[in-house]
């Protein structure tokens, strides 16, 4: 009995339920303290924080896609910022269509960036996204697509580990390069932005914030839920043990390629969800969300907080972020020097980051005893 | 003369053209015979791993491959379960399936399992989760996420924990298992699997004298149902078990027959002991 706790604990099976309660509690008093408190009170949040804490949620929905991956079957992608990048490009080209005649230009039709570039009509792959269901289902499509056709080349010819990672950099930086642009159509250098309205609501007021921060909190939950869910699964144990022994996995009938695929797809379209989230929160999506840099610190994240739970994932996202937004109050120019400093000290003192801290200082003190009996056991045996 | 050679393969009267035959999944041993390797040749760098080499297993039968080492036993299982291709040759599964047309994941679904030398189980696992990973079921990827542990699973699951010795540690993780345990958890992942055809590579490395007495018995058991091919270097194991011993050497067969046969063939001992005829 003793071992099948421990066996329960070591898996988290019980912390699905109380952390996403926290996460709806936290969300719905946050919500509240600006929506129905005086300026003046104490528990008054100003919009500014609820927007920063959807911002910060949406990163931990894209660790948890890393984390997905990375954590448990072993892929280190290197380029999901552009999955999270181009979730956020569908949302952006929906809301520049949104904006209508109330552009610079006035132009009811074109984006202002293309009367700028004297563009006389919209281009193909702009139809359609003035309609909110087009682009949503375009936030998950067009990551998912391009993740299915990247992982089925690679996985298919067995590419693994360091070679991966930088084909993985390579395509967010290929990426990077073509949306900088002008012709690509995405608004080049300044991306898209002035943003004015969402389904019809003004992106500025403050129930339209609180409303996105709600729904980032909402969907987060869901996605960790739905990830653990597929994680517990047959389908999880075969994507650990595809981590652990490819070639095992594979003698035993498994197409391991396959199920890496899948995982990758799914993995790329929470990255999706999760740009398509922010960038109505924070008003502009550019190339610079491409950068090879963006995605490194996203695996930053993972690493802090713990690989291989789901949980750790999004607290390391939530922590380092808001450590960088005092940090670079503070001092700006030093952030990049803590950011490495902390990825080497958790890479040497904290291999399996917060979480793993966690879990032994709790160890410690509780599974002494059942420990020694297994041991005992295997002595007997 | 090419050309002509050429036409008389395609003609073979004794084939049917493979784009008429069925997908079938089922091997057909209706002539006593699992395993039909026949003129193998692979060679990398120069190097001939396999050379010329015919090798044929009945079904039931439990048929050791010893030889020194570099003598083509891994290669050749390397090549069975579809690891490896050959430059030449055929590897047919019964009459009907030709093993190199084949990958991995396939030819373990038609029921040939592979255990490795070095011991390999998925350590992050339970012992419970790593033989519910090896049942013979549906690999797909949506089958496995909608899967469920039947009843009858959970019965097939106790009673292989039951034959390998591991009930107690069901809920134990397999990294923190022994040596020989994890060797024991290994035959247990090929026995979920129920293959028609089993590879054994040096089942009784790094085991105790007990344990390697209970691993003959296991294997002997086994014959009659599964065919199963072991692979070892402890003469003495191989004494206790064996009916037919094949004896590798440079990649081809060297001799076959009872270990007697065997151990007086004067070619195995010039090669064994290096005796000058």
């Amino acid at each position: 009995m003793n071992q099948l706790m421990r066996f329960t604990r070591l898996h988290g099976d019980s912390k699905v339920a109380p952390f996403v309660a926290v996460l709806v509690i936290l969300t719905a008093l946050a919500s509240l303290g600006n929506l129905l408190m005086p300026q003046d009170s104490i528990f008054y949040v100003s919009t500014y924080t609820i927007t920063l804490l959807g911002k910060y949620l949406c990163y931990a929905m894209l660790a948890l896609a890393v984390d997905v991956i990375w954590g448990y079957c072993g892929i280190l992608s290197l380029g999901h910022g552009a999955f999270f990048a181009l979730g956020g490009y569908a949302m952006g080209m929906y809301l520049m269509r949104q904006i209508g005649d109330r552009g610079v230009y006035g132009n009811p039709e074109l984006p202002d960036f293309m009367v700028f570039l004297n563009w006389s009509e919209l281009p193909w792959f702009w139809y359609g996204f003035d309609q909110f269901w087009f682009a949503m289902l375009m936030v998950l499509l067009v990551p998912g697509l391009l993740a299915f056709i990247f992982g089925w080349l690679a996985f298919r010819s067995r590419v693994t580990g360091v070679y991966l990672s930088i084909m993985t950099q390579a395509l967010t930086y290929a990426l990077l390069l073509a949306f900088f642009r002008n012709e690509m159509g995405f608004g080049g250098n300044n991306g898209l932005t002035d943003f004015k309205d969402i389904l019809g609501f003004d992106l500025q007021s403050d129930k339209t914030r609180v409303a996105l921060f709600g729904m980032t909190a909402l969907l987060l939950g869901l996605t960790f839920i739905t990830s653990h869910k597929i994680l517990k699964s047959r389908m999880g144990k075969v994507i650990v043990a595809i981590r652990d022994g490819e070639s095992r996995a594979r003698f035993m009938g498994y197409r391991t390629e396959r199920y890496k695929v899948w995982l990758f797809v799914y993995s790329a379209m929470i990255a999706g969800i999760a740009g398509a989230l922010y960038v109505p929160q924070v008003g502009i999506i550019n190339p610079g969300e491409f950068s090879p840099l963006n995605s490194i610190e996203i695996v930053i994240w993972v690493a802090v907080g713990g690989r291989g739970t789901l949980i750790g994932a999004i607290i390391g996202a939530l922590l380092v972020n808001y450590a960088k937004t005092k940090f670079t109050a503070i001092m700006p120019d030093g952030w990049l020097f803590a950011l490495g400093a902390m990825f080497v000290l958790v890479t040497l003192y904290l291999p399996q980051g917060l979480m793993g801290l966690l879990q032994k200082i709790r160890g410690d003190k509780e599974t002494a005893k059942p420990v020694e009996t297994t041991q005992a056991q295997e002595a007997k045996a | 003369m090419n050309a002509l050679t050429d036409v008389r393969e395609v003609m073979r009267r004794d084939r049917v053209w493979s784009f008429l035959q069925e997908d079938q999944k089922e091997v057909d041993v209706s002539h006593d015979v699992i395993l039909y390797v026949e003129g193998l040749n692979l060679s990398f760098d120069g190097f001939k791993a396999l050379n010329d080499l015919n090798l044929y297993v009945n079904d039931g039968e439990l048929r050791c491959l010893i030889g020194a080492n570099g003598a083509g036993k891994t290669t050749l299982m390397d090549v069975i379960t579809g690891k490896t291709a050959p430059d030449t040759g055929t590897v047919y599964f019964g009459q009907t399936l030709n093993l190199l047309q084949h990958d991995e994941a396939d030819i373990a679904n038609l029921g040939i399992g592979r255990k490795f030398q070095k011991p390999t189980v998925f350590e992050a696992h339970t012992v419970f989760d790593n033989l519910e990973l090896s049942l013979k079921q549906q690999k797909g990827v949506i089958p496995t996420l909608f899967a469920r542990l039947t009843p009858s699973e959970i019965d097939r699951i106790d009673e292989v924990l039951g034959i390998i010795g591991l009930k107690e540690h069901r809920f134990m993780l397999a990294g923190a298992l022994s040596h020989g345990q994890k060797q024991w958890l290994e035959i247990g992942m090929l026995l979920m699997a129920e293959p028609r055809l089993l590879l054994v590579d040096e089942p009784v490395a790094g085991m105790t004298a007990q344990e390697t007495e209970r691993t003959a018995e296991l294997l002997t058991s086994l014959a009659g149902e599964h065919t199963v091919i072991v692979v070892e270097h402890d003469m003495e194991f191989v004494r206790s078990i064996a009916r037919t011993v094949t004896v590798l050497h440079q990649g081809s067969v060297l001799a076959e027959g009872t270990m007697d046969q065997v151990q007086n063939n004067p070619d195995v001992i010039e090669v064994y002991l290096g005796e000058a005829p």
